[in-house]
């Protein structure tokens, strides 16, 4: 089957593309190809003036290269070759001889807009799935089909930086605003529009160029990026910027900019030819493979039901659902909900006044997706209209789901699902938002036991893209995928964890958090365990996060663990002491670090005093991480062996997605393997001999360090 | 046979009702009338796509969402292919909403019809004089700035004086209060009298405060930057005035002779209310238990120019005559209190001979007893959104008949243009 179709309105050739087989229009060998044929046969044909390129999905234009072909690929010059190619190809496009106009409606990604980049006109629906953008810098790629020179020469430099280095995409509308687009109308005349350009261009005498915009860049434009000096600053500042945010860790951004660079100051040619070296440097690096494989996974995962194999489920969509406890976290859950996916949520409190501030912060989340132009004003009143709340059990009878974020305390929480199988008919899903409380003992007296499971939410809710799904050993097939469907439904990747202490993110933070304490509690300076640990990736350190995280929080998650774990599990004592100095972080602006107006301002030296510590810097800071990466990894293997993830891609993916473990390191599990079991064995025992017992390698590690295994296949 | 249909009220919900410019002055009547429905369906936890149609009384529409029932029906628990109409009966608006949904169910178009009321009375269409709107206009058609300019230098300063729209007859130019103060002297209603009303419905609206009975009938309204100002009362109910108190307030539309004061007259209000309006059968199927039944209803009207507020004097005989039953079965009565001069007025043409004369009726219509006739309260008290009073009275009465086990109860509105609006109930 082709992908291509040729129809014919006047003197104007359509092409539609409509890649057979798939939901979405990739850029392929097949589509390549005859993409190429078709060209050439409108060239010929005297009685075609002008081309439309347009797709023939209902809500896509072109999502990018195929990167399954990538897979098959892996030398730098198989990819520098891939690169040419497809600049080559675009390169037929920009100077074909008769006018080429592009119609986009759905996202409109990577090769897909470097296409479009190459037409002669851009016609854009305002339809909200219609993005454009440049996202390969992600995958550790640069754009590497020209969308390094087309896209600064269309919109100016500092704009162009700001998709292609960040790998960013924008809604339409912003992308008309940019100068990305030429035309913004509505979906049903998006062909039409289409076909006026067409021949508006053919009058003006093809294969003449249209006008480019003469506002490009605005004002940062004028200033900036059209003198020599102000490019050397727009360069030097991206660079420092991309440095201070990657720690040096991802190379594509900054190769992209030397392609940007390169093409700019160097002409064209000279641009093409450094984009499609850097192209191939990157896509055979570590980084990328690495990168890529998440997006597979995470891919694979928005297709796992996250039943048990051989099981089959019927999941029941959540139409209505009931948040019990308005504080932070259910105010988030209950707008996230709302925002994402329409669902008619009641929230239910104690105190009416409570119950308003859970409906304000819920609100609040619609408000700022407002403010960014994610939904407009009318969409607002009509989602902000799905909130409501009360102190009784209303509207409970018709939920479909319902979830507590109660205080955390056994009996309140067996207390309220008694009090919702009370009021909620047989089929009602209920969910505990707990992280220290096993789900099984909050099921333990239920009525409808499979109904019950844990759905644990990572906070800020709105904004942390994991959930973690607990289900216990009576919970139904049904529920599970129900509240599997739910949560991707409002925009989470989805794990399916066992019922074990910490579940999986929590279980492997928290020695790694102990560690931190443990060193900090030998005088490591608190900024040293920080840069260390954001050297190695992560986006904050230890002693950060514990202070965002909030150490009243932090000291129970850890004390839940040690209890339930032993004494490997043993928790610094200093957080209590912290504690009792009223230091919770930075939600009252007093931990580790000072605060002024929400800003942390440095560290805050009186924290030394107070635990009567010297902070002196080791002199070798190998060890130091060592000791703080290591008890992650050992943990996460002993985790793995026990079975609390379902596979290595869930514990990987949990931990980039739940504690921003490093991507290009793949995760946990995946540096394991980078390492060597053997290797990281060797390590642990040494640390195990020198700072104590909770180094000493897991089963699991031992006996993969002696067969030689791995978690991944080769 | 299909048995016959019968319209029943399933369920009410009002806003807490708040003299117009205070708690709930920087809210518009859309967000007062989809705030009560939303509570309603979720308090009633029904299916939106089960609702037929929606109907809303307003009697100062804004002219930026002049159908506000539309706006409730675009409310995203209702599907969006229900129609939705907004009706202007004055203040019988929401009573006339309730008995369209009746009329809708009996007739079969209908099933599940939402019927209910809002005014915002700080929220009312301030317009410019009719010179300057047409120097607006002639501005906005201008074609070059010169024309433009020509048009605005016709401005002079009194065009610039907003024109708001008074509480007067049209057809005579007499306030309501002007109105209530005449049927007082005519119908020689006595100041101490009023004043004893307006204590009585304080102090028992102010009963049912404390009690919770309200509570049940009120959907908390989330005021405030932060949603935590919570509203669950009304604000105009006085537990603590006395006819002491009242005594001393100088009366308002005629210094001098006047019995008519701010005491004994309703305030203007804020609030939305709206009633769950279903045919009895689908009401059982789906779970319901019906409130009341809507057993008749009558519209009267009577020359302005006479006595305004008289129209139940012949509303309430009528309903009672198509509902086939008399005034002594009624166990529960709720008399609208505009005025308390319009309430006594009302009653006592009720029971005088003479009117019933003037009816061609043989006997008098019937004597209010003040135990069974506005047992939590009246307008007065409670306050009166034009549009969404009679939604209001219609839950109080239809709760307060289950309570009671009463068979039967009577509605009575009086409302602007001379009408008055009647309608009888029945235990469902």
């Amino acid at each position: 089957m082709t992908a291509l179709t040729t129809t014919r309105h006047g003197t104007t050739a359509v092409l539609s593309l409509d890649l057979p087989g798939e939901p979405v229009n990739k850029l392929n060998a097949q589509v390549k190809d005859e993409f190429d044929a078709a060209l050439t046969r409108l060239r010929d044909d005297a009685g075609v003036e002008a081309v439309v390129i347009i797709s023939g999905k209902a809500d896509n234009f072109i999502a990018g290269a195929d990167i399954e072909e990538f897979t098959r690929l892996s030398t730098r010059e198989e990819f520098t070759r891939l690169s040419r190619e497809g600049q080559e190809m675009l390169q037929r496009l920009d100077d074909f001889p008769k006018p080429v106009v592009c119609a986009i409606n759905g996202a409109c990604l990577g090769g897909g807009l470097e296409l479009a980049l190459a037409c002669d006109w851009r016609v854009a629906s305002d339809h909200p799935k219609t993005q454009l953008g440049l996202p390969e810098v992600q995958l550790g790629l640069l754009p590497g089909a020209g969308g390094c020179q087309r896209l600064p020469r269309l919109i100016g430099l500092s704009a162009a930086l700001g998709i292609i280095m960040p790998g960013k995409t924008e809604i339409a509308y912003k992308a008309f605003k940019l100068g990305m687009v030429d035309e913004l109308v509505p979906k049903a005349i998006l062909l039409d529009t289409a076909l006026a350009a067409a021949e508006r261009l053919v009058a003006a005498g093809a294969p003449a160029r249209p006008v480019r915009r003469a506002k490009k860049g605005g004002l940062v434009g004028a200033i900036f990026d059209r003198s020599w000096p102000g490019r050397q600053f727009v360069y030097w500042k991206a660079r420092k910027d991309t440095l201070k945010k990657s720690g040096g860790h991802y190379p594509a951004p900054l190769a992209a900019l030397e392609a940007v660079r390169a093409g700019l100051e160097r002409g064209m040619t000279t641009g093409l030819r450094v984009e499609h070296e850097k192209f191939g440097e990157l896509a055979a690096t570590d980084v990328s493979r690495t990168l890529i494989g998440i997006f597979f996974a995470t891919t694979a995962l928005k297709k796992d039901d996250g039943l048990p194999p051989g099981a089959t489920a019927t999941p029941r969509p959540v139409e209505r659902m009931a948040v019990i406890g308005s504080g932070f976290m259910g105010a988030g859950i209950a707008g996230t909900a709302v925002s994402t996916a329409g669902i008619d949520v009641r929230v239910r409190d104690t105190e009416l006044a409570r119950v308003g501030k859970g409906l304000k912060a819920a609100t609040d989340i619609l408000a700022g997706r407002l403010k960014r132009r994610r939904i407009t004003r009318f969409e607002f009143d009509r989602l902000a209209a799905l909130l409501s709340g009360g102190t009784d059990f209303a509207a409970f009878s018709r939920a479909d789901l319902v979830i507590e974020a109660v205080f955390e305390d056994l009996e309140v929480k067996r207390k309220v699902l008694a009090e919702t199988e009370a009021a909620t008919p047989a089929t009602t899903i209920f969910a505990t938002n707990t992280s220290t409380i096993p789900i099984t003992e909050i099921a333990a007296r239920a009525a409808r036991p499979g109904n019950v499971l844990g759905i644990h939410f990572f906070s800020p809710v709105d904004r942390m893209p994991l959930l973690e799904v607990i289900p216990t050993a009576q919970t139904s097939p049904d529920t599970i995928a129900s509240a599997v469907q739910f949560g991707r439904r409002i925009g989470k990747t989805v794990i399916v964890v066992r019922d074990r202490p910490g579940f999986w993110v929590n279980r492997i933070l928290i020695p790694y958090m102990n560690e931190a304490g443990q060193l900090f509690a030998e005088g490591v300076p608190m900024e040293l365990l920080d840069r260390l640990m954001t050297r190695f990736g992560f986006p904050v350190g230890p002693i950060t996060l514990l202070d965002e995280v909030g150490l009243d929080v932090g000291a129970k998650a850890g004390k839940v663990m040690h209890q339930a774990f032993g004494d490997r599990l043993k928790p610094s004592d200093l957080i209590e002491k912290l504690l009792a100095d009223q230091r919770m972080g930075r939600k009252n602006g007093r931990g580790f670090y000072l605060y002024h107006k929400g800003q942390k301002t440095g560290p805050d030296e009186t924290v030394y005093d107070l635990l009567g510590l010297k902070p002196r810097a080791p002199a070798d800071t190998t060890e130091t991480g060592q000791r703080l990466v290591y008890s992650m990894l050992n943990e996460a293997a002993m985790a793995m062996g026990e079975g609390v993830v379902r596979s290595p891609r869930d514990g990987d993916i949990g931990a980039i997605f739940g504690i921003g473990y490093p991507p290009f390191r793949g995760g946990p599990l995946r540096y394991i393997d980078h390492l060597g079991a053997a290797q990281v064995v060797e390590v642990l025992r040494a640390l195990a001999a020198k700072h104590g017992d909770r180094f000493t390698p897991c089963d699991t590690l031992v006996r993969m360090a002696e067969a030689g295994g791995r978690f991944y296949p080769v | 046979m299909a048995s016959p249909r019968r319209p029943v009220i399933v369920a009410g919900l009002r806003t807490p009702f708040a003299r117009s410019g205070t708690v709930l002055k920087d809210v518009t009547a859309v967000q007062l009338a989809r705030r009560v429905a939303q509570e309603l369906l979720e308090r009633t936890a029904l299916d939106g796509r089960e609702v037929d149609e929606v109907a809303f009384g307003q009697v100062v529409q804004s002219v930026l969402a002049p159908n506000v029932a539309r706006e409730v029906s675009l409310l995203p628990q209702l599907p969006r292919t229900v129609p939705a109409f907004s009706l202007n009966r004055a203040c019988a608006s929401a009573g006339q909403a309730i008995s369209y949904a009746a009329d809708q169910i009996t007739l079969g178009h209908a099933d599940v019809v939402l019927a209910g009321g809002v005014e915002s009375l700080s929220d009312i269409p301030i317009l410019h004089s009719r010179r300057m709107t047409q120097i607006l206009l002639e501005a906005s058609k201008a074609k070059s700035l010169g024309q433009r300019v020509g048009a605005f230098l016709k401005v002079r300063p009194k065009d610039l004086i907003p024109v708001s729209p008074a509480i007067a007859e049209p057809s005579t130019g007499e306030s309501m209060g002007q109105s209530a103060e005449k049927m007082a002297k005519e119908n020689g209603i006595s100041r101490e009298a009023q004043d004893r009303l307006a204590l009585m419905s304080h102090h028992r609206a102010a009963a049912a405060t404390q009690s919770g009975r309200f509570a049940e009938e009120i959907a908390p309204w989330f005021g405030g930057r932060g949603m935590d100002d919570v509203v669950t009362t009304d604000n105009l109910i006085r537990a603590d005035t006395s006819l002491e108190q009242l005594a001393k307030l100088k009366p308002v539309f005629d210094r001098r002779y006047g019995s008519v004061t701010a005491g004994n007259a309703s305030p203007l209000t804020d609030g939305a209310a709206i009633c769950l309006v279903m045919n009895e059968e689908k009401a059982r199927a789906l779970g319901y238990r019906p409130l009341a039944a809507v057993r008749s209803y009558a519209v009267a009207a009577v020359d302005p120019g006479w006595q305004l507020l008289m129209g139940p004097a012949y509303a309430v005989p009528k309903a009672l005559d198509r509902a086939g039953i008399t005034w002594k079965e009624l166990g529960l009565v709720e008399i609208h209190e505009a005025f308390a001069s319009q309430v006594l007025s009302n009653a006592q043409a009720w029971a005088s001979k003479e009117w019933a004369t003037k009816l061609g009726r043989p006997a008098p219509v019937g004597e209010v007893d003040w135990e069974r006739t506005n047992v939590h309260g009246g307008s007065i008290a409670i306050g009166h959104p034009f549009g969404a009073t009679g939604a209001r009275i219609a839950t109080t009465l239809a709760n307060e008949m289950v309570k009671r086990d009463v068979q039967f109860g009577l509605i009575s509105i009086c409302a602007q243009g001379g009408m008055g609006f009647a309608m009888v109930l029945e235990r469902a």
